[in-house]
């Protein structure tokens, strides 16, 4: 599989300023020190509490946020890798059209003045195509892949559902023929009923065309369904990152496995015995020392405060920050 | 078991705005228990928080109660109609709080920012006793200790806007539970906060109705919370009730088609990894454009046509505690 996305050392830090002049009295590690990849065809997804950095972390990716430092490669048409990070804007527009975004509200990310086929047809006119019939060919062949029916071409937005919003701006996201798409909270503002729809709809078009996904969500349970490997987040570091099947039934760190156990189980039969975390999520401008978990881990050992401990490898393409990964055994949820 | 304590009868509650009427709820009826939870689940524009807000007197204008009724046995073992109180009355402010306690689903505008919170609470513990200024503050770092806030007698002088999300939820629970009400009606209590916070306060929601047999009406779109929480549930569709039951026939024996497909269309922890999920058809319809009939029958997979699309269904009884509004099972 060829990588589309390669992101290394990834840092974010936003000052905080104080009095009159301004100075800045302290840093917010948003994000700091993530790496990860992401092939062709494949979903990876960012989960954690808010205020985790994942939707820092996929904004810096966009270069929506500036990045204080790091490497984010991305392959382009051409098959060089660039480095995103370090682009001057001349530079990122060739790549814009190549990573796209989906955004969580349907409802303020559509222009409510502009028709369906004016929204979708927009980024193919910013990109040169400049013939009428050809960009409404496009538009109409852009709706039936979303399922949406042509006769709604020249509707507004105010006219069409969550979920129809939802189908829209997804064709707008695909117009140009992305490799990666990333994805903040794409269902989580949608109804259940249609949060299936959407979904499905995101899972066949990655098999149909091979785009690359990076998936911000905080619903354990939707990342399990679209997910080919996932990334835990706390605190501006990645904390455990594996396959989907081997994070959710063998967690390695302790703050995965308490996540999980939070989620609720639609089964009135498996009222589980939950791991509740005491506190909430540290404060990303002062951390606590070591092991920035260790407030709230059941395991942690006078070591966990001192020593910061590195997100080391302990199976293939499973990586764990954890000094105590080795000896834990910890409960995941098994599947069916 | 013991007698109800909130009698929900016929309820129906229309929205009359310039474009027509909403019948936002449309003949609701269930009993509520000392001791239980009832879980009222369903999609946007389902009724289920003006169902709520019907039981408190709170529905805004242009809506109103039109007809039904919602009886409350009280302290002294009478029975009040609050279906048919005006909601500006003595009696009605009494209630609200004092006897039914209210839990919203944002804390950040349902608390004050130019208040303290221990203020808040102890306004409410005020308006429904005749404490001392200083025994209510007694009692509102009492309440901050019950609900789990760490360090109670400093953050009584907190501000809201200075705890977190969860914190924020809890004191919001310490104001609903302040005057020891008999019923708390928690609507969407979890929806903004993380999954690790959510545990906790399903936590703590589920001791405190321990400790004092509170009757609880819980009020989801999230039907894993609905199965962690709830002993009796009725699931709601555009106003109408379409089924109810305990909560392992609902989960294990839905005979609705609707509560049949939702359930088969939430996601879950216990899917395989990129599993497809089952869906239902088409959207919620907008509620001046509801479906004559059954409201659900253009998605419905079982739809009859000329009997689903004609009257809306009876409800049937399927079994003890356990009946469905649907075509599919009439006589």
């Amino acid at each position: 599989m060829s990588r589309v996305l390669d992101v290394r050392h990834l840092r974010k830090h936003f000052p905080i300023r104080r009095g009159l002049f301004g100075r800045v009295a302290n840093h917010v590690r948003a994000v700091d020190d993530v790496s990860f990849s992401i092939d062709a065809g494949e979903t990876l997804s960012l989960v954690g509490e808010s205020g985790c950095g994942k939707t820092t972390t996929s904004r810096c990716i966009l270069r929506a946020v500036e990045p204080t430092g790091g490497e984010i490669l991305f392959r382009n048409e051409a098959g060089q890798e660039i480095d995103v990070a370090h682009l001057d804007r001349k530079g990122l527009r060739p790549l814009r059209r190549q990573m796209q975004m989906i955004f969580q509200d349907p409802f303020s990310s559509l222009n409510p003045r502009m028709t369906i086929s004016e929204i979708i047809g927009e980024p193919l006119l910013v990109n040169g195509m400049t013939d009428t019939a050809e960009r409404n060919a496009r538009v109409a062949a852009l709706l039936d892949t979303v399922q949406l029916p042509n006769a709604y071409l020249n509707r507004f937005p105010h006219a069409f559902s969550g979920g129809q919003r939802q189908r829209i701006g997804i064709a707008r996201a695909m117009a140009l023929n992305p490799s990666l798409i990333v994805a903040d909270e794409p269902v989580s503002a949608l109804d259940v009923s249609v949060q299936a729809q959407i979904v499905n709809l995101m899972l066949d078009l990655q098999d149909r065309l091979g785009i690359a996904y990076l998936f911000v969500a905080h619903d354990l349970s939707v990342v399990k369904h679209v997910s080919h490997r996932v990334a835990v987040m706390y605190v501006g570091r990645i904390v455990e990152i594996a396959p989907t099947e081997a994070l959710f039934s063998s967690p390695r760190h302790p703050y995965s496995e308490a996540l999980l156990s939070a989620v609720p189980v639609p089964d009135p039969r498996r009222r589980a015995q939950r791991i509740v975390l005491d506190g909430d999520v540290a404060d990303p401008s002062s951390p606590p020392s070591g092991c920035h978990f260790h407030p709230r881990c059941r395991y942690a050992t006078e070591r966990c405060k001192v020593e910061t401990p590195e997100l080391t490898e302990i199976a293939p393409g499973h990586a764990v920050r954890c000094l105590r990964a080795e000896e834990l055994s910890l409960q995941g949820v098994a599947t069916g | 078991m013991v007698d109800p304590i909130l009698q929900v009868r016929d309820l129906h509650t229309h929205f009359f705005a310039d474009e027509g009427v909403v019948r936002a709820v449309d003949g609701t009826s269930f009993d509520l228990y000392p001791g239980r939870t009832l879980g009222i689940v369903g999609e946007s524009g389902c009724g289920k928080s003006v169902t709520a807000r019907s039981i408190l007197r709170i529905v805004e204008r242009p809506g109103r109660i039109v007809s039904g009724q919602i009886l409350l046995r009280r302290g002294d073992g009478s029975q009040i109609d609050l279906a048919a109180q005006s909601p500006d009355s003595a009696e009605m402010r009494t209630i609200r709080g004092g006897e039914i306690g209210l839990v919203f689903q944002e804390p950040m505008s349902s608390l004050s920012a130019f208040h303290t919170v221990g203020n808040q609470i102890i306004e409410a513990v005020r308006l429904h006793s005749k404490l001392s200024k200083k025994a209510a503050r007694d009692r509102a770092i009492e309440l901050l200790a019950m609900v789990g806030i760490p360090r109670p007698a400093q953050r009584v002088d907190a501000y809201s806007f200075e705890l977190s999300g969860g914190l924020r939820q809890r004191v919001m629970i310490a104001l609903a539970l302040a005057a020891e009400p008999g019923i708390l009606i928690a609507d969407e209590p979890t929806t903004a906060l993380d999954v690790t916070t959510q545990a906790q306060i399903l936590d703590l929601i589920r001791r405190l109705q321990q400790e004092r047999q509170l009757a609880v009406i819980l009020i989801t779109h999230d039907m894993g919370v609905i199965a962690e929480m709830a002993d009796d549930v009725v699931v709601m569709y555009l106003g109408k009730e379409v089924e109810k039951g305990p909560v392992d026939t609902i989960f294990h024996a839905p005979r609705h088609p609707y509560t049949r497909s939702l359930l088969r269309s939430i996601p879950s922890v216990l899917a395989r990894p990129r599993d497809r999920l089952a869906t239902i058809a088409g959207s919620i319809p907008h509620p001046f454009a509801r479906p004559k009939g059954c409201p659900f029958h253009p998605r419905c997979p079982d739809f009859m046509p000329g009997t689903c699309d004609r009257d809306f269904p009876k409800e049937v009884a399927i079994a003890d505690r356990h009946s469905t509004a649907c075509h599919l099972y009439a006589s």
